[in-house]
């Protein structure tokens, strides 16, 4: 992994902090403003009363989560192919971001289940992939802790970042095809979901962006302690070889 | 050629050649990289920077030609053990793609002392007996270069001269051997060319190569050898 | 394509031959096949009526769990006794390896669900004489088998082998078991080939697709 990279590699650590900080100002500027859009601007739903708000961040957060996984598949891709560390870091580092936002997603699903659908869980489509989608993070997560070097467990877990994004679309499909034959018996107002009149249209749409932001901040931030990390590593090696 | 797992640096300005029909015998401290070495020719470990030729053929571009042309026994004797000797050494002609396997598995039994004991099943021989079917295994589809590690571990008496035997006929038919030990006066008497492992390369120290014309060697320079292997692997320790 | 056959028979002749010295892998794994059987009919508490309902899941549930504990002996055995090393030092593509180890789980697999499969038949009550029941079992498990063999590959290398290879093996193979419940409900039910719908195509289409795809990374999980 880490070779006869100069300690030079080290100095230029020093561009990162100022696009981090941008990116940190940007997103934590968009977030207040989402905050207030989805707390005092949108309108209270007929139905569903302030609780349908949780649908300004799930579906933003949902849909981050899967494209998370893309970065995921991506970067892993790529690291098998080229080998540059440059890519597994990438990959980590939105796999890490991404298990929270799916977290999140699963979460802020069941909350605005249960008054919508009087049940903590059903087993639709959409959320049986996401609870699927987990499984699969995790075991990214799990495999390149478990291996039995950090090279074996970045190989490994771009192993499962390939498998596991080209599986996600059969999955979904099996369900779907599977929900066809055995109905749930609640028919819900997610249907609702797609009459959105124009201001809560616009929310979300915002909302969307300010998450892309926020997880490009996140995932910035996780490969910056992942460099410092290399960096003490180089320093590491280096003295070894002087100690031999 | 440089090569380092998880930020432990094992080998660095590796520089090495080997010549047809001579045996390279490597010492070194446990930990060195001798093994680690010896895994990278055999194709087993990836050296993360360098270019490494073995028998001709570039070990990146062309790993399979060079896996045909090498025979490995390491510390494991890779056969099976609920296997005979015999259904052993036939898997793995099989696998070589050897033609008429059965008379060669023969040939080599012969040439190990094992043709008494080859439709045992491996686990009921002893150590020294298996890794001379080990051995066969490595020589079954004549390959061109040898590397062995450790092989004197473990070996009994008989079992040591019929490998010093072997080794003699097989630098003499112009392959090559690489080899490493722990056993200094073992090493010395096999080798044509004698290196220690240190510092993540190999030095090779004074009054090196002792290859006369006759392939005889000389007992006042190798004792020379030994003391300057000896000194180089103290410094190392 | 030569290159490929060759050692993929030698590779399997000698698991068959180790398996028949040993005899440790198959009869462990169909004593754990009868006993999922008995566990699930009480567990779910089958009535006489139910036993339609749910005897294509009991099935499959068992031979998925039959599946890791199969994969995970195979590979287990071979780390330890160092086969593995010896193919890779060898001539033979990684591509072979992978194929060959594929192929011989698949074969133990099917022996067992072969042996299993009347036992079922006569305690969930079903008819286990249909070809179309028996399609989907032969693709069923060579799902299980291309997928099992790489995340094995991997899982034998990490500390808590045993816990790695279902994490990594069933989110990923959940398709192919909500199909093979679909396809075998109906298989049992008497139904034509056309009658079993979308499943089996969605069976073929992940086995064809992870044929192509495992193989290929498999070799990055070998070497070192």
């Amino acid at each position: 992994m880490a070779s006869t990279q100069s300690l030079e590699d080290t100095k230029s650590m020093g561009r990162l902090p100022s696009a981090k900080t941008s990116l940190a100002a940007i997103t934590g500027v968009m977030m207040l403003v989402d905050l207030y859009l989805i707390f005092m601007v949108a309108p209270t739903d007929a139905v569903l009363g302030h609780v349908q708000r949780v649908f300004y961040f799930h579906v933003p957060i949902a849909i981050m989560s899967f494209l998370a996984f893309f970065v995921v598949f991506l970067g892993s891709l790529m690291y098998l192919i080229k080998r540059t560390p440059k890519w597994d870091a990438i990959a980590h580092a939105s796999a890490e971001v991404g298990v929270v936002f799916v977290t999140l997603a699963l979460i802020t699903g069941i909350i605005w289940a249960r008054p919508v659908w009087n049940t903590w869980w059903t087993w639709e489509p959409r959320l049986t992939t996401t609870l699927i989608l987990w499984l699969i993070y995790v075991a990214y997560l799990m495999v390149r802790s478990y291996a039995p070097t950090e090279s074996k467990g970045a190989i490994y877990a771009a192993v499962m970042g390939i498998i596991g994004f080209v599986d996600v679309p059969i999955v979904y499909y099996s369900v779907v095809w599977w929900r066809s034959i055995h109905p749930s018996p609640v028919v819900g107002p997610f249907a609702q979901s797609d009459a959105l009149d124009g201001t809560m249209a616009l929310i979300l749409l915002y909302s969307f962006i300010t998450f892309v932001f926020f997880f490009a901040y996140m995932v910035a931030e996780r490969m910056a302690l992942r460099n410092t990390e290399e960096a003490l590593g180089r320093i590491r090696f280096v003295l070894r070889r002087g100690e031999r | 050629m440089e090569k380092s797992f998880s930020e432990w640096p094992v080998l660095w300005d590796l520089d090495l050649s080997v010549p047809w029909g001579q045996t390279l015998v490597l010492f070194g401290a446990n930990g060195a990289g001798k093994t680690t070495l010896l895994r990278i020719l055999a194709t087993h470990v990836r050296p993360d920077h360098g270019s490494i030729a073995v028998a001709g053929h570039n070990l990146r571009t062309r790993p399979e030609e060079v896996r045909r042309r090498i025979g490995v026994v390491g510390h494991r004797s890779l056969l099976y053990d609920d296997l005979t000797c015999r259904e052993n050494l036939v898997y793995y002609g099989r696998l070589y793609g050897l033609k008429d396997h059965k008379p060669r598995v023969d040939e080599v039994l012969e040439q190990v002392r094992l043709s008494n004991r080859a439709d045992h099943r491996v686990r009921t021989l002893s150590n020294g007996m298996q890794k001379r079917a080990a051995i066969a295994r490595a020589i079954l589809h004549q390959p061109d270069v040898l590397l062995l590690d450790e092989p004197e571990a473990g070996l009994d008496m008989e079992s040591v001269s019929i490998l010093g035997t072997l080794l003699a006929e097989w630098t003499d038919s112009g392959r090559s051997v690489v080899m490493t030990t722990h056993d200094l006066d073992l090493g010395l008497s096999w080798g044509h060319q004698a290196g220690v492992l240190r510092g993540g390369k190999v030095n090779f120290p004074d009054a090196n190569s002792v290859d006369d014309e006759d392939g005889i060697k000389n007992d006042v320079r190798a004792s020379g050898i030994r003391r300057a292997v000896a000194d180089a692997l103290q410094a190392g320790r | 394509m030569n290159g490929l056959v060759g050692p993929i028979l030698v590779m399997v002749w000698k698991d068959i031959l180790l398996e028949l010295r040993s005899r440790d892998l198959v009869v462990s794994v169909l004593v754990f096949g009868l006993l999922v059987v008995v566990v699930f009919n009480f567990a779910l508490n089958n009535a006489p009526g139910r036993a339609e309902e749910l005897a294509p899941g009991i099935l499959w549930t068992a031979f998925a769990f039959a599946a890791i504990l199969a994969m995970n002996r195979a590979f287990v055995r071979d780390q330890e006794q160092g086969g593995l090393e010896g193919l890779l030092i060898s001539p033979v593509s990684r591509d072979a390896i992978f194929l060959g180890k594929a192929l011989t789980s698949l074969i133990f697999m099917l022996l067992v669900e072969a042996a299993l499969l009347p036992v079922y038949a006569v305690m969930l009550d079903f008819s286990a004489l249909s070809f179309n029941l028996i399609l989907t079992i032969f693709l069923g498990t060579l799902g299980f088998a291309v997928v099992g063999t790489l995340f094995s590959a991997m899982a034998v290398q990490t500390r808590s082998r045993e816990i790695m290879l279902p994490v990594l093996f069933f989110p990923v193979v959940l398709p192919v078991i909500i199909a093979a419940v679909e396809a075998s409900t109906r298989a049992v039910g008497g139904e034509t080939f056309v009658g079993l719908g979308r499943w089996l195509p969605l069976i073929g289409v992940f086995d064809a697709l992870f044929l192509v795809i495992c193989p290929w990374i498999f070799a990055f999980v070998v070497e070192e």
